[in-house]
């Protein structure tokens, strides 16, 4: 009872992760109905600003809040920049083209963000992993028994900065001017052109707060797993990417519920089967709902050519 | 300003190649001759000319192991200089062509075939990771091309066939010595074991560990696996805490181990962790911190070792790149100069005339520790045991076959 408690918490904490960065994936499927392939990387790339922000800073400043804020701030606003220069120059000029050629603009640059970073040259990290700083330092707040079940302080932060985060994307988008134009585009982004939204300033804003997310995640992930690599991005984000259409891609609660329902499903396998099996479960899961509900959870499906 | 896109990436299309320029397909440089240099920028790899021996490795220089291939290659390179500055072999200038296989099996096979079609080398170098290794082995036996692994210890490597060959003990050793190093040193009753089940090398070590453990009156009391690039471990470590054992065995690579230790310690585990060869990389103190303090691992070499042999390669080591040698630059050392004794002593450069002569070595003096090969092309040496302390390793013990 004790350990499922704890794969419970273990579960939730990986879970809200996952649902953070899938949040990015939808919101740009949502307004654009592309799926931005290097959204995980962009995540990656954040994770490295905030790790070179906390150096920065030096230890005693860096665990401070002001610090962990300062660090937050630097990796959500440089990401936010670059995830504007992705789409500026990237998606933005393919816009009218078959939508596969912009996923496999995607896809490149993707690659080009991972394997660059692996790269040694200049301000470049390097291919192996690295420890991520202590921005939060480690403290047990909550040891039930011998130890049977610890909640440590940087899951209950991580999981109250997730949580903020999404609630203040809930806001934005449903009760903003913003996200009413968000939505509008999303809805069809030649009409709304015509009732006088700047569409393609929506769609820059969209791109910027999903890379701004994806780097608040990242951090989190980090802090969670305390190593930080050029290879985490194309690994978190396809996980992220499951848990987005599992939820129904295109769904704000969908990406959501299921990033949780993802993390909690990998922690269960890893807790009572064997970690070899973590992958395997998760990708069938996601075909299960796939078939069982072609749109993901909270989806509608929408006969679609492609 | 529609112009800037292309232009963009354009731009960015010429980065992307420039760095595949830098890890893969350009030979690192023997000794810096020119003449070297301009082979290696040559397109498609053109075969070596008449006044050089060529040479291949394959290597982790990007991935999860990098500090692998990098440390590797150092070592050859090294090795490469001081025997063209000694006059070469017959006669003729030795030259490395160095190719990426970004730590994984599949390039690794890609790349060995490359060495051995287009580039025509006389003899290929690497890798580190076993996995790697295998992969390469089966390509170079088919061939008749000789393979010298400086630091792959799965028995099953060399098992490939008699072209392949290994400058290192094997994996069942490596079990064999921590097993009693945790019996007769630390006097651990009870151990739990976390592997790694997407390497050949961890179960290797782990089974060879948990049979002799077991056979010296010790207990296994959990075994739990993770998967290579996985980075949370705590459910795994969880479980293993519940066993309650007095030390656990992690015979994994230096990437992972530095985090699991550090989420050993988060989730209440306080004791020894025990591992092998693959955490060697200075990397491991960086990942695990203080978690790490007060580890054990078996090792090929020791820094500390007085002989001046050991001494002047790592002077030498330090002047070229800055570092202290791990045992993967010592061992790279050691297979290129293997390579090139069995080069000087073979009639001529067929893949049969090299793969006899690099089967009779014999008492050869590496850097860790002498080489005889035996009948299995296994070298047969002894380990050494290392403490990590103060965020470096502290010689502990040697343990002989």
């Amino acid at each position: 009872m004790a350990q499922l408690l704890q794969h419970l918490i273990n579960g939730l904490a990986a879970g809200t992760i996952y649902a953070l960065v899938a949040l990015g994936y939808t919101m740009v499927y949502g307004v654009l109905k592309l799926i931005n392939f290097a959204h995980g990387d962009v995540m990656m790339v954040g994770v490295y600003m905030g790790y070179a922000t906390a150096f920065a800073l030096g230890r005693d400043m860096r665990s401070s809040l002001l610090g962990v804020a300062v660090v937050f701030a630097v990796a959500m606003l440089g990401c936010a920049l670059l995830g504007f220069f992705i789409e500026r120059f990237a998606y933005r000029p393919l816009r009218e083209k078959p939508r596969l050629t912009a996923l496999i603009t995607a896809i490149g640059i993707s690659f080009a963000l991972s394997y660059g970073f692996q790269l040694d040259i200049g301000f470049l990290p390097g291919a192996a992993p690295r420890a991520f700083p202590e921005v939060i330092e480690p403290v047990e707040w909550l040891v039930i028994g011998d130890r049977d079940v610890v909640v440590w302080n940087w899951q209950v932060i991580s999981f109250g900065i997730a949580v903020a985060l999404m609630v203040g994307l809930q806001y934005l988008v449903f009760r903003t001017r913003f996200g009413q134009a968000m939505r509008a585009v999303s809805w069809d982004h030649r009409v709304a052109a015509l009732m006088g939204i700047p569409t393609d300033r929506v769609i820059a804003l969209t791109f910027m707060l999903s890379s701004a997310l994806a780097a608040g995640a990242g951090l989190l992930y980090a802090i969670k797993d305390t190593s930080v690599s050029p290879l985490m991005g194309l690994y978190v984000g396809l996980k992220a990417f499951v848990a987005a259409v599992i939820g129904g891609i295109g769904h704000v609660q969908g990406a959501v519920v299921g990033g949780l329902v993802l993390g909690l499903v990998e922690e269960f396998v890893v807790g009572y089967a064997a970690s070899t099996w973590r992958d395997a479960v998760a990708f069938g899961f996601l075909i299960l709902v796939l078939l069982v509900k072609p749109g993901g959870l909270f989806g509608r499906v929408a006969a679609e050519k492609v | 300003m529609r112009r800037l896109a292309p232009m963009l990436l354009a731009a960015l299309a010429v980065m992307v190649a420039a760095c595949e320029k830098k890890t893969q397909p350009a030979p690192s440089g023997e000794g810096g001759t020119q003449a070297a240099q301009g082979q290696g920028a040559a397109p498609g790899g053109a075969p070596a000319d008449a006044n050089t021996i060529l040479l291949g490795q394959v290597g982790s220089l990007t991935g999860g192991q990098a500090t692998f291939g990098i440390s590797t290659r150092n070592g050859i390179e090294l090795a490469l200089k001081e025997a063209n500055a000694a006059g070469g072999v017959k006669g003729k200038k030795l030259s490395i062509r160095v190719y990426d296989n970004q730590s994984k099996p599949e390039e690794a096979a890609q790349a060995a075939t490359r060495l051995i079609t287009q580039d025509k080398v006389a003899l290929i170098l690497g890798d580190v990771a076993s996995s790697n290794s295998l992969a390469m082995a089966e390509k170079a036996q088919a061939a008749g091309v000789p393979m010298i692994t400086p630091s792959s210890t799965n028995p099953t490597v060399t098992e490939k066939g008699d072209y392949i060959f290994r400058v290192c003990f094997i994996d069942p050793f490596q079990g064999f010595v921590m097993a009693k190093f945790a019996r007769e040193n630390l006097k651990l009753n009870t151990v739990a074991v976390l592997q790694d089940n997407k390497s050949a090398y961890s179960i290797g070590l782990a089974d060879v560990f948990r049979r002799k453990f077991t056979e010296m009156g010790g207990k296994v009391t959990a075994v739990e696996s993770y998967s290579q690039g996985d980075t949370d471990y705590r459910a795994q470590l969880t479980a293993i805490r519940k066993s309650q054992p007095e030390g656990i065995y992690v015979p994994g690579y230096y990437s992972e181990v530095g985090i699991i230790a550090r989420q050993a310690r988060e989730v209440g585990l306080k004791v020894p962790l025990m591992g092998g060869d693959g955490w060697d990389s200075e990397k491991l103190f960086e990942l695990g911190g203080s978690a790490i303090e007060g580890s054990y691992f078996s090792n090929h070499y020791s820094p500390d070792n007085p002989d001046p042999r050991v001494q002047k390669f790592i002077a030498d080591y330090k002047a070229a790149y800055g570092a202290v040698p791990d045992a993967l630059a010592a061992l790279g050392y050691d297979s290129a100069r293997v390579a090139v004794g069995a080069l000087e002593r073979a009639k001529d450069l067929s893949g049969p005339s090299v793969r006899d002569a690099i089967a009779q070595t014999k008492d050869f003096p590496g850097v860790a520790g002498t080489v005889t090969l035996d009948a299995q092309r296994n070298a047969v040496k002894s380990a050494v045991v290392l403490k990590v302390e103060d965020g470096k390793t502290q010689y502990v013990t040697t343990i002989n076959p």
